[in-house]
């Protein structure tokens, strides 16, 4: 009796032990640390990665769109011109992470996934979710830091989780000089110069981001000041009349209605932005311009943003600009007409 | 001295807000004496019809509270017994989601609430239990529930990045995107379901009684207790139409109400709809004022009216007990 109790633990031990998959890639490995601090083993090239949120489904798209195995939500038709084909018919297979997971895990590992990427938040959440889902689904996870300030570095990072450094140091070199452009552009304005920026979302131009907030950061980044002062950082609702209060200078909005209507909307009217005629639809197409998602799309929004705020000291062609970002970043070559489509003009 | 507070509200209402104004100036651009043209459309395009729209709604939802709670026989009866909200609840995100025009979304939350209710009423019909109020309450809270899957629903299916937030503000209840045009709207709706209760007031407080008295006074009880269904569930879809929804007012407000008139319907009802007119033009001010962005109705209500409404229950208001 006395030894029949530690010899079955050890039975029970070497069986639990027999179950665990044994890092089951055939090819070669590799090891990395991901934005956590989780120490992951992953196929040194993986052929099938799932994103687990539109961030990291952008940055996968940008790197290595051979390897996805579907969108976290399917692009819509007037995306498809800004897409390789490739991708274009893709399976939706939902969201992994954030508010509401919309993915089940027997429909992730039907898809016979390598690795499991993310790019965004990094907090004790979302480590826990990559733990818990890395043991639940037995599939390596890695998490990637999203900020906008390191988006160079992640660049690199992701890129060498998937095995694709050259194309990553490419596409990290384009963020540096972004960012050093945004830099050099800023130093030649005052404060004083500066615009008041409101941000516009919902068809009633009522919801908005405010400072710090994911949804508007390459404004701050830009330089200009967002009117909208909150301490969460999710989406607020403010009112019109608050809008007036604040008196923004240049009114940005991802709302194709409301960026139609705003002239006419009389509650609208004697806002500096709106007399002034400086109210800009963010383009959106395949991913937009300001967020949505908060990904590697941003880098073209902040020459955007250059133009639209600065149009004295900003210098360079835009549209020749878009037209090599989405040569660049997402393979697709577009003619003048697609490009003035695109943003609108 | 209702109505002196409720003149006073909405005398509040119009001089607070966000946008900068001197008293003078706002005097001056209402009396029509020129004034900043700025100015002129903050006070005519935003915060009039603002205030107006939140004495509307107060009004509309105490009202149907105090009506709902009398025909119920019940004071913890609030508007949305039958479903009204969630219907209206329902209709408004579908048209979010469906990206529908601002106009056609209050159209649909309209609608959809109101059909919710004649899905209630046609249930308790078919079961054969017309006029129970049991029947109507546990059809209410079945086909509620059924609205509320179908918001979850359609949140799930709403773009997270987009349609999502909207439809949480809505839910949350809000007068921030109050325009004239949906004053003018709401406007009729809700008259015309308000004046039928104020006319009958009288002949509605006897649906208080025991079933057999009320009509030993010569009430048809069946009838007039559809009526005011009808007029209070109208008159609800309206206002949770062009607001959201706007949890406790018509809970509260009415319980407040009885603690100054007593439990007459008759006096009840007049008492309600100034004090909760005069309550949401209140608690809206302060939606607009207390932070640089909106506080969302629905929070500002609960967070005021739960406390007040244990109060009231821990001083065992004299008002609804015989």
């Amino acid at each position: 009796m006395k030894h029949l109790i530690p010899a079955a633990l050890k039975a029970a031990a070497l069986l639990v032990l027999a179950a665990l998959p044994a890092a089951a890639f055939d090819g070669p490995t590799q090891t990395v640390t991901d934005a956590t601090g989780r120490s992951v083993e992953i196929p040194a090239d993986p052929a099938r990665v799932f994103a687990a949120g539109p961030p990291a489904a952008t940055l996968l798209y940008a790197l290595k769109p051979q390897a996805m195995l579907g969108w976290v939500r399917a692009p819509k038709q007037a995306d498809l011109p800004y897409l390789l084909p490739l991708t274009q018919a893709l399976p939706e297979l939902g969201r992994l992470t954030g508010k509401g997971d919309t993915l089940n895990l027997e429909v992730l590992l039907a898809a016979r996934p390598d690795l499991i990427v993310d790019y965004g938040t990094v907090n004790a959440t979302y480590r826990d979710l990559a733990e818990r889902v890395q043991d639940q689904a037995q599939l390596p996870y890695v998490l990637i830091d999203g900020s906008l300030d390191a988006m160079p570095a992640s660049i690199r990072a992701m890129a060498g989780v998937l095995g694709v450094a050259e194309r990553g140091e490419a596409l990290a070199a384009y963020a540096e000089d972004s960012f050093a452009k945004a830099d050099a552009l800023l130093a030649t304005v005052p404060a004083a110069q500066r615009p008041k920026v409101y941000l516009a979302r919902g068809p009633e131009g009522l919801e908005t981001a405010g400072r710090g907030s994911i949804n508007a950061e390459i404004i701050e980044r830009m330089g200009a000041v967002n009117v909208a002062q909150s301490e969460g950082k999710g989406l607020l609702t403010v009112s019109a009349e608050q809008v007036q209060a604040w008196a923004p200078d240049v009114i940005i909005t991802i709302d194709r209605d409301f960026a139609a209507s705003v002239g006419n909307m009389p509650e609208w009217q004697g806002i500096p932005a709106v007399a002034q005629g400086r109210v800009y639809l963010a383009p959106s197409r395949p991913f937009g311009f300001i967020d949505s998602p908060p990904s590697v799309n941003r880098l073209i929004g902040l020459k955007w943003l250059a133009q639209k705020l600065y149009p004295a000291q900003a210098k360079g062609d835009l549209a020749a600009e878009v037209a090599g970002f989405y040569a660049l970043f997402y393979g697709v070559t577009l003619d003048d007409a697609a490009v003035s489509a695109l943003l609108g003009d | 001295m209702l109505a002196a507070g409720l003149a006073l509200a909405l005398l509040a209402g119009v001089m607070i807000g966000p946008f900068p104004m001197a008293p003078g100036q706002i005097l001056r651009v209402l009396a029509g004496q020129g004034g900043e043209a700025q100015a002129a459309t903050v006070l005519w395009n935003i915060r009039l019809p603002r205030v107006l729209a939140a004495a509307l709604v107060g009004a509309a939802l105490a009202g149907a509270g105090a009506a709902y709670q009398t025909v119920f026989r019940n004071p913890l009866v609030s508007p949305d017994i039958l479903g009204v909200s969630a219907g209206a609840g329902f209709g408004a995100v579908l048209g979010i989601l469906l990206g529908l025009p601002v106009l056609a979304i209050q159209a649909l939350g309209f609608g959809m609430g109101l059909a919710v209710v004649a899905l209630v009423l046609g249930l308790t019909l078919a079961l054969r239990a017309g006029g129970q109020v049991l029947a109507l309450v546990l059809c209410g809270i079945a086909i509620g529930a059924l609205a509320g899957a179908g918001v979850s629903l359609v949140k799930l299916l709403a773009d997270p990045d987009d349609q999502l937030p909207a439809i949480t503000f809505w839910l949350m209840g809000s007068l921030a995107g109050i325009k004239r045009i949906d004053v003018a709207l709401a406007l009729p709706a809700i008259l015309a379901g308000l004046l039928p209760l104020l006319l009958l007031r009288w002949r509605i407080g006897h649906l208080a009684l025991p079933e057999d008295e009320a009509r030993s006074l010569g009430v048809d009880t069946g009838r007039l207790r559809l009526l005011v269904i009808l007029a209070a569930t109208l008159v609800t879809a309206a206002a949770v139409s062009i607001s959201g929804v706007i949890g406790w007012v018509g809970l509260m407000v009415p319980h407040m109400a009885r603690l100054v008139t007593g439990p007459r319907f008759d006096r009840l009802l007049p008492a309600t709809l100034l004090l909760g007119a005069g309550f949401l033009v209140l608690v809206d001010t302060a939606a607009r004022s207390v932070a640089l962005t909106e506080v969302p109705l629905g929070i500002l209500t609960a967070v005021i009216g739960a406390p007040v409404f244990l109060a009231l229950l821990l001083r065992r208001a004299r008002g609804w007990a015989e």
